[in-house]
């Protein structure tokens, strides 16, 4: 067991250098020269050859790439993720503001996709064949095809414009005005939890069902146990396991959803920071943003590698 | 079924020998929503060839006398804010859709399948590199993968299928391997080593055809993914440029009206959605008419 988990620790940060060399080098790539990006046309008429040298070395960019790589690996190992060119501010404090906003919209669309979803794959399965086992599966069906952005739009003239029930866009701190805050997250919510949700439903009925046909569950039935034990104390956990390995495919589907409904309602969080880093050839901002979410997917995807274990008893790590 | 049986119990006793393919195809049409999907693909091809004969306007020509008109009998969805018909729009926007799917997804599957093929089958310190490289893509959300490359490359239709590849062929890679190695072991492909058969020859002829069903199946439902994701980077401006007629893009233009013509931006976004349903559903069939343990049941 120690073993496994020291190695899956070291194919981890492994995994990390790959990406970080992945995205340092192929944001390199990108068109236009980030000095000559934070001008304005009247500056650039004006600039001397030296000025942009000065510029240049003060962003370390007059440097070859291979050293660009190791300062900047280094500093990142002391926590520094540079500075952007755009905002003239440490990256690492722009993400950090950024972060809970984030944060907040997704945890609250993996907690509720996670929980409702477990519940009506259950619920679907039991009833299998009734009429709620079909309302669910045909919304489910729907869920995993419905493009997020469009569902954004689709609330936002629902309910924005239409009923005039919810705020347009944008994103109020839950500390500052919890009420405010809640009116505006539901509808971005909302679409970052379709897609997963409509996933999680989908596999906990077909896994649940699958279970429910095995011998243990017709034991327990003929012990007489009542059926809510079953299927919560029997059935359940075994179907679980296929649905924990979810998580990981959440996480990402999440992430990369926030980059677009976080521009779809004009929400200042990191997927929204990407976008702009991108648009505005902002290497460090793109660099942070990139860095922070694949470490969050890689150490999610550790995490539940290892609980499979604690899950399910059978399984032994070699 | 024995030979012997046959012989002495005469032909009535014998259930038909049905072919496989008949057999799938049976077990794959037996549901509707896959015929279904089956036919708005078809109708979604048809539209793409002839989308000239079929769009009444021209998708691209302005007419500022007409701009944001709702529907009526001249224009059955309207018009755009520089007077462009969004039915022809809409109808062109099929080939750019049909083309990020098939182009991007085959692209990807081919790269990813022979990566996963090589790594699985050799195995040894390469197939690991090969593979923790394969992790390492995986670990990126798809959107932000492709965000990425497409934003390094400048956007546009080949630009958006190029980063579209990248973004999905890690799955194909990890989907490949897995099946080689579960399939490595087996005797057949032991007697093929015995006879002398080439390395090459062992991974083309009797591994790939017993790696395909799970891995068709990918294609299928990716078509629908792929073309989700293009419109989302068109949507976030990073994909294909505005004069196109592609969904995303016409989404996005439509969203700037959404006050006064929500129909602008909800019909496109309703063609993405339906598209990408059929593709599902018949990926869904199809996982069951291959799957080899339902043989027989089904």
């Amino acid at each position: 067991m120690r073993a496994y988990i020291i190695r899956r620790l070291i194919q981890s940060v492994f995994v990390l250098l790959i990406v970080t060399i992945v995205v340092f080098f192929a944001i390199r790539l990108l068109p236009g020269d980030p000095i000559l990006v934070l001008m304005s046309p009247e500056e650039m008429g004006v600039i001397t050859e030296e000025q942009l040298e000065a510029l240049r070395h003060e962003f370390g960019l007059d440097k070859p790439m291979i050293v660009q790589y190791v300062v900047w690996l280094s500093d990142l190992a002391h926590g520094d993720l540079g500075v952007s060119v755009l905002y003239r501010t440490d990256v690492k404090n722009e993400i950090l503001r950024r972060l809970p906003i984030t944060l907040h919209l997704g945890l609250l669309a993996i907690i509720i996709s996670g929980s409702l979803g477990i519940l009506l794959g259950v619920v679907s399965a039991v009833r299998r064949g009734r009429w709620l086992d079909t309302v669910v599966t045909v919304l489910a069906n729907i869920g995993i095809t419905a493009p997020p952005f469009w569902v954004g739009m689709l609330l936002i003239y629902i309910f924005a414009i239409y009923f005039r029930v919810l705020p347009v866009q944008g994103y109020t701190s839950p500390l500052e005005d919890f009420w405010m805050s809640t009116r505006q997250i539901i509808m971005p919510c909302l679409c970052l939890t379709v897609f997963p949700l409509a996933m999680v439903a989908r596999q906990t009925r077909s896994s649940m069902l699958e279970v429910m046909g095995q011998d243990y569950i017709r034991t327990a039935w003929s012990k007489g146990l009542r059926e809510r034990v079953i299927i919560a104390r029997h059935a359940l956990k075994n179907a679980l396991i296929p649905v924990v390995t979810l998580t990981v495919i959440a996480v990402r589907l999440v992430l990369g959803g926030a980059i677009i409904i976080e521009t779809v309602f004009n929400i200042p969080g990191i997927g929204r920071l990407a976008v702009k880093g991108i648009n505005t050839h902002d290497y460090a901002i793109v660099q942070g943003v990139v860095l922070i979410m694949v470490t969050a997917v890689v150490l999610i995807n550790l995490a539940i590698d290892l609980s499979y274990g604690w899950l399910d008893p059978r399984v032994r790590y070699e | 079924m024995s030979e012997v049986d046959t012989l002495h119990a005469g032909q009535t006793e014998v259930p038909p020998r049905v072919s496989e393919l008949r057999r799938i195809r049976r077990v794959l049409f037996s549901r509707g929503v896959v015929v279904f999907g089956t036919i708005v693909i078809l109708v979604l091809i048809i539209t793409a060839i002839f989308a000239p004969l079929i769009a009444p306007y021209d998708p691209y020509k302005m007419d500022l006398s007409k701009t944001l008109l709702q529907p009526c009998r001249e224009h059955l969805l309207g018009t755009d804010a520089i007077g462009r018909d969004m039915l022809s729009r809409l109808i062109f926007g099929t080939r750019i859709a049909l083309m990020v799917g098939v182009v991007a997804v085959g692209a990807a599957a081919v790269s990813g399948m022979t990566i996963g093929l090589i790594a699985g089958y050799f195995g040894g310190w390469v197939g690991a590199i090969f593979m923790r490289f394969i992790d390492a893509l995986m670990a990126f959300p798809l959107l932000l993968l492709a965000l990425l490359i497409a934003g390094i490359l400048g956007g546009g239709l080949q630009n958006v299928i190029v980063a579209l590849s990248i973004g999905l062929m890690p799955q194909y890679a990890r989907l490949m391997w897995g099946q080689v190695l579960s399939i490595k072991e087996g005797d057949y492909i032991a007697a093929a080593r015995v006879i002398g058969a080439s390395n090459l020859r062992i991974m083309l002829r009797h591994m790939l055809p017993n790696c395909l069903p799970p891995l068709i199946v990918q294609i299928t439902m990716m078509m629908g993914m792929a073309i989700l994701a293009e419109a989302s980077l068109s949507f976030l401006g990073v994909g294909i440029k505005p004069p196109e007629a592609a969904w995303g893009t016409i989404v996005f233009e439509g969203y700037q009206h959404l006050r006064t013509h929500p129909i602008l931006s909800l019909v496109p976004g309703l063609a993405i959605m339906l598209v990408v349903f059929s593709f599902n559903m018949v990926g869904d069939g199809l996982r069951d008419a291959l799957d080899p343990r339902l043989r027989g049941v089904l």
